[in-house]
């Protein structure tokens, strides 16, 4: 017995918390790529989400794609979309404060969302989970079921994947560099904006990922990306605005922290993040891994 | 033309009702359809009650005693606020008289203290609060279609009937969430079943493992869900996915609307108790009315909240065509007074705390082979008699009963 509550259940609660964690560290990756690389506060990330999750429906639904093809696509769509927006509407913003490229990502979030409200309504549609990964593990302390671990496991692995990209290759530190400065990098032949247009189609791709991975768990409806974008934002800037390592790390943990307090005192399940948020800017102002600016 | 017809109107008229001494002041009726457009109930309401009072409207020849009935609409995005302001200019400043839907006991309840205040009537079709008919009652105020004791006493009810004495609820936190599962305890309770013990879940949620586990190992054999919309679609769809319900525990939806179970798939929701206040494939008249909704709304057919809309706003025309005036305490009387009888209810009553008393029924949700096509989806099981349904009138606690 922990905290009044019998070992078992509390490690139920434990690792369901690190799935949750598994789907704000996708979420929040993103968001931080382009945060850290971009300077955009991408409020469309929520929309993205959606869209990607959508994207799975429809491509099942008019085209019998079910969901290993959607994997692929809804990514690719999304992604696409995503170097559109970049490239038509936020390029014009770089010279601008970050204000503008929040306001006009935050418009289009509204835009997005309003319009697969009009097509599809607000109730969701149904997305079945996969054949291959039906059914659940009896873990003793839990029922697993297999989708959950499935999502667990990719999400891991993008994180780690993209981690390694940034921080490891060359491709990586030419983004880094081009952070830093910006016309240097350019004078050096390199393709400054199509590097930042192909981050922000990628940054958006993962938050599509995303949504395919949550389409067979939530209902698949306009409003899920609203849901849960300020959570996310609140993880970003525990972690460090910016930071992608600490995106990741701080995902995870504050999934386990969510999961105890569904467990301890499940009134506060909403608000606990915020909590934490509020607590640690007041004592670390550049989140856990930001650096001071 | 038009003064032609007025006058023809008005001759006919006092031809038919006599000397006219309650006059329809502003020579018009005009009915408001207040309602979520946009937020988590706009399916289930939303743009489907406007059409529904529109087309009540129509049936009815778009005439009442030769004055012509007018439609607005507006979103109140399920806050009181808003609905509070907009009620206030309807009735204040653009002669609105009467105001259908209502869905979200906030904002219902928001605009019975404007309505209350001036006299005015209100249709409330979509809230689900008790107190609408008790503690906050008024003389003009209607509570049609359905409200929490009716759901969750029927389909709890119903439940332990087949075995399920033991409950465990998952409840959103706020009033409506609150009474809804107030309202199942008192079944559970007064049918000898126990209450396990409940978790009250944040409002909206999307993630409803934690609670769903913390379900589980209550051992309960019944997890009832006091929310509605999207938080009742995700805990049943996630319910399946951890093997609870394969596991020999069952949900109960203690509000559930066709919509939900749409967005469900009938391969998830099958085998779902239920209690309704309408169901379109029911009878001739239903389905009459329910194919011409969907051939003007892409093929959705009306939940219960949009087919009282009808209903409430077509009542509502009769009494002012009865009463010869638009005033508000006038109407209401009239409509007290004359039985509802049209697709919705047989034999529909109002009494003196405002609730609209009529039969509900019970649904079992079909599994997919047994249903034939789109929005086919309920088998009733039984219907319930209003006066069994609803909470009896001694048992009210509106000032305006009578003890």
């Amino acid at each position: 017995m922990i905290f009044g509550v019998p070992l078992q259940a509390l490690l139920g609660q434990l690792l369901l918390g690190l799935i949750n964690g598994a789907f704000y560290a996708m979420l929040s990756l993103g968001l931080a790529l382009i945060f850290g690389l971009l300077n955009i506060i991408n409020f469309t990330h929520g929309a993205l989400y959606m869209a990607g999750a959508f994207a799975a429906w429809l491509v099942l639904t008019y085209l019998g794609i079910g969901y290993w093809g959607a994997l692929l696509l809804a990514p690719l769509a999304v992604g696409l979309f995503g170097m559109l927006l970049e490239r038509f509407l936020l390029s014009r913003l770089y010279k601008l404060d970050h204000l503008y490229g929040l306001l006009l990502t935050f418009g289009l979030a509204l835009v997005i969302e309003g319009g697969f409200r009009q097509l599809y309504g607000v109730s969701g549609m149904p997305y079945p989970v996969p054949k291959e990964l039906q059914g659940g593990w009896n873990l003793g302390v839990m029922y697993l079921p297999i989708y959950r671990g499935w999502v667990v496991v990719v999400s891991a692995s993008v994180c780690l994947g993209t981690w390694l990209l940034v921080e490891k290759t060359k491709l990586g530190s030419y983004l880094r560099a081009a952070t830093e400065n910006r016309a240097l990098v350019q004078a050096f032949g390199i393709n400054v904006p199509m590097m930042v247009t192909l981050t922000f189609g990628f940054g958006v791709a993962l938050a599509a990922l995303a949504g395919v991975l949550a389409a067979p768990i939530y209902s698949v409806n306009p409003l899920m990306g609203s849901n849960l974008i300020i959570v996310v934002f609140a993880v970003v800037v525990i972690g460090g605005m910016g930071s992608m390592g600490g995106a990741i790390i701080t995902s995870f943990a504050l999934g386990l922290v969510e999961g105890l307090t569904k467990l301890l005192y499940p009134e506060a399940a909403s608000t606990i993040i915020f909590l934490v948020m509020a607590v640690l800017l007041l004592v670390k102002p550049a989140g856990l891994f930001g650096k001071e600016r | 033309m038009m003064i032609r017809k007025t006058i023809l109107g008005t001759v006919l008229s006092v031809l038919i009702f006599g000397p006219v001494h309650a006059e329809i002041a502003n020579h018009k009726v005009k009915i408001g359809v207040l309602t979520d457009m946009s937020g988590p109930y706009s399916d289930l309401a939303g743009q489907g009650s406007v059409m529904a009072a529109q087309m009540a409207i129509e049936d009815f020849g778009g005439k009442v005693n030769g004055w012509p009935v007018e439609l607005v609409s507006a979103d109140h995005q399920s806050k009181a606020d808003i609905a509070s302001a907009i009620a206030r200019k309807w009735y204040e400043n653009e002669e609105v008289d009467a105001i259908a839907d209502l869905v979200t006991t906030a904002a219902a309840r928001a605009v019975r203290e404007v309505a209350k205040e001036k006299g005015k009537v209100d249709l409330d079709s979509g809230p689900g609060s008790l107190p609408l008919t008790n503690d906050w009652c008024s003389a003009t105020g209607f509570h049609w279609t359905y409200d929490n004791y009716a759901t969750a006493g029927g389909t709890a009810t119903a439940v332990i009937k087949q075995g399920g004495t033991s409950w465990f609820f998952l409840t959103a936190d706020y009033a409506f969430g609150h009474d809804l599962q107030a309202q199942a305890e008192r079944v559970v309770k007064a049918n000898g079943g126990s209450v396990l013990g409940s978790v009250r879940h944040p409002f909206p949620s999307s993630d409803f493992s934690s609670f769903l586990l913390q379900a589980q190992s209550s051992g309960a054999k019944i997890i009832g869900l006091a929310n509605a919309g999207n938080d009742t679609i995700n805990a049943i769809k996630q319910a399946n996915e951890f093997g609870i319900t394969k596991n020999g525990q069952s949900i109960a939806g203690l509000l559930v609307f066709i919509t939900d179970v749409h967005s469900l798939g009938l391969e998830t929701a099958k085998g779902m108790l239920l209690t309704t206040g309408f169901y379109w494939d029911f009878d001739e008249g239903t389905r009459a009315f329910a194919k011409r909704f969907g051939a003007r709304m892409n093929g959705k057919m009306p939940t219960m909240v949009q087919a009282g809309v009808y209903s409430s706003v077509s009542h509502y025309l009769k009494a002012v065509q009865q009463a010869n005036t638009t005033e508000g305490i006038r109407v209401a009387d009239k409509m007290r007074e004359i039985p509802i009888n049209d697709f919705f209810a047989k034999n529909g009553k109002i009494r003196a705390d405002g609730r609209m008393v009529h039969d509900m029924y019970l649904a079992e949700v079909k599994a997919p082979a047994e249903s034939k096509g789109p929005w086919d989806y309920y088998k009733i099981l039984r219907t319930i008699p209003g006066d069994e349904a609803f909470r009896p009138l001694s048992e009210s606690t509106c000032p305006l009963v009578k003890k």
